[in-house]
């Protein structure tokens, strides 16, 4: 990376400081030139590292941190998100608002604009204005965060909140996955879940990670890998899915286990029903699985004729 | 996404380059790395899917039962499976089935080498479903276009340029006495088959 890029890259770090901090441009600049030109470690990682170092210096929190002088941060679309622990500007409509779990959370809930949706987290001790559902609002500063694959931001005390007088719709983010059934996963079938309020976990062994030994209330779900020849896709199938998909009902389900004095039995049923198809499924994505909201069973004559002519030519 | 070890893909392949795909190798050392068979066509395969049609079963085993299946594909090649007491669903399959009847295969590709030297290549099943003859036509298409895509990226690489793609420049080491045009001989074949297939259904 050349001596300029490094440049600009540090003066943006200074004015991220700028108000806490008096840090030497030079010195920033020589931080990154030895991790990037010497360690080879990449340039969003050598910022981090160079941010904490100065952090640490002056016994600062992440937090604490200004975007530089609000005009620092690209502002992003939601789909754009994908690494955590950057610094952006969105502007988005508060899709849904749900109840914070922690009293250090003020308000959770999901954002979205045109390319999709992400969820965000408020807390408490960053004393922000509330955000209203159905609303569109122009949020500055706010930090991107990574579970299990998923993205989500989170607003801050520096973060700034300015409503909008305009309205940004919020677009359709479900994919498409096409190809064979080539695996249904542990935990498909008649599964039970537990009980408690608000907690939907899958007991094992009638155990609830959570909440111990509960008695689980049953359900249908199938963990699938779709798979086209060039990349697999795995797909959660809910009970409403699961059923049109097999033709087993959640009550069906439990007559045959029932029946068999095993709950097995069922996921083995729909192994039978499913697998080594065609499929096609629509659905939103949730971390490494697709949920499936519409599919379909590819059952229609394929034309060869092309491929054909196509391998006739080479 | 971290750490989450990523599913292996299954491959696409008629019999004909299957049975071809004698040579194997890992990416590392690591006793559990995957095992991968190297595609005459230039590609690595830890797992394919297939879908043919069986038409023989039979317990080969001597102690306990391991049921041997071949499934051959529109050219009139042959697949082998053998699935015994660490495969139980499939053998079970292999057990119950009555050919012939299509049937869809997932599993992996396995190779044992004879007393004469020679190499087999075989297939374990991790799971063998019976289904319809739409199924079996759509593998067959599909797997006719994933094989001419790789016939046609062997064909246009140049074998002196380093940055050719890995595994093709292996095939071109590794099986020299193999030609490429087999398998695009096997594309063409199998959507004859096909077309015929359609052809007579049609007319009755």
């Amino acid at each position: 990376m050349t001596e300029s890029d490094l440049r600009t890259h540090a003066t943006e770090i200074h004015e991220q400081f700028s108000d806490q901090l008096q840090i030497d441009v030079d010195d920033v600049v020589e931080r990154l030139d030895t991790l990037v030109n010497d360690y080879q470690v990449p340039i969003s990682e050598a910022r981090r590292s160079v941010v904490n170092t100065y952090l640490d210096e002056a016994g600062m929190d992440r937090d604490q941190l200004g975007g530089g002088d609000g005009g620092g941060n690209e502002q992003v679309n939601v789909a754009d998100v994908d690494a955590p622990e950057e610094w952006v500007d969105v502007r988005a409509t508060v899709v849904e608002l749900w109840e914070p779990r922690a009293d250090a959370v003020a308000q959770v809930g999901l954002l979205g604009d045109e390319t999709g949706t992400i969820k965000f987290t408020k807390w408490s001790k960053s004393d922000l204005p509330s955000l209203e559902e159905g609303k569109s609002y122009a949020l500055r500063n706010v930090v991107t965060d990574e579970y299990q694959g998923r993205f989500s931001v989170k607003l801050n005390r520096t973060t700034t909140i300015e409503e909008l007088d305009e309205e940004i719709e919020v677009g359709d983010d479900s994919v498409e996955a096409e190809g064979a059934l080539v695996d249904i996963q542990s935990g498909s079938g008649l599964i039970k879940r537990c009980p408690e309020d608000d907690c939907t976990r899958v007991l094992q062994n009638g155990r609830c990670s959570e909440h111990g030994e509960v008695e689980g209330e049953f359900d249908l779900r199938i963990k699938g890998v779709l798979d086209d020849g060039e990349e697999v896709t795995e797909v959660i199938f809910d009970e409403e899915a699961t059923e049109e998909l097999t033709g087993i009902s959640l009550e069906e389900g439990k007559e045959m286990a029932m029946d068999a004095l095993d709950t097995t039995v069922v996921a083995d049923e729909m192994r039978q029903k499913i697998l080594g198809r065609y499929y096609r499924v629509r659905g939103p994505t949730f971390g490494r699985y697709l949920l499936a909201d519409e599919q379909e069973r590819l059952t229609g004559a394929v034309d060869a004729d092309e491929i054909l002519i196509k391998a006739r030519s080479i | 996404m971290a750490s989450t070890p990523t599913r292996e893909v299954a491959r696409r392949v008629f019999a004909r380059e299957f049975n071809d795909a004698s040579y194997t190798f890992k990416e590392s050392d690591d006793d559990r790395a995957p095992v991968y068979v190297l595609l005459p066509t230039g590609q690595r395969a830890n797992r394919v899917f297939l879908v043919g049609t069986l038409t023989e079963t039979e317990d080969v085993g001597e102690d306990s039962e391991y049921w041997q299946g071949r499934v051959v594909d529109p050219n009139g090649d042959t697949f082998f499976m053998y699935a015994g007491q660490y495969q139980p669903d499939a053998a079970s399959m292999l057990r119950e089935l009555e050919p012939p009847a299509y049937v869809a295969v997932v599993g992996k590709p396995r190779t044992y080498e004879t007393d004469e030297g020679e190499v087999n290549v075989s297939i374990r099943p991790e799971s063998i479903s019976e289904v319809d003859e739409a199924t079996r036509d759509r593998w067959v298409v599909e797997t006719a276009e994933r094989t001419l895509d790789r016939v046609k990226r062997y064909k246009e690489a140049d074998m002196e340029d380093p940055a050719t793609d890995e595994y093709i420049a292996m095939a071109d080491e590794e099986y020299e006495q193999l030609s490429i045009e087999n398998y695009r001989q096997s594309v063409v074949g199998a959507l004859e088959s096909l077309q015929d297939e359609q052809a007579e259904a049609s007319a009755d």
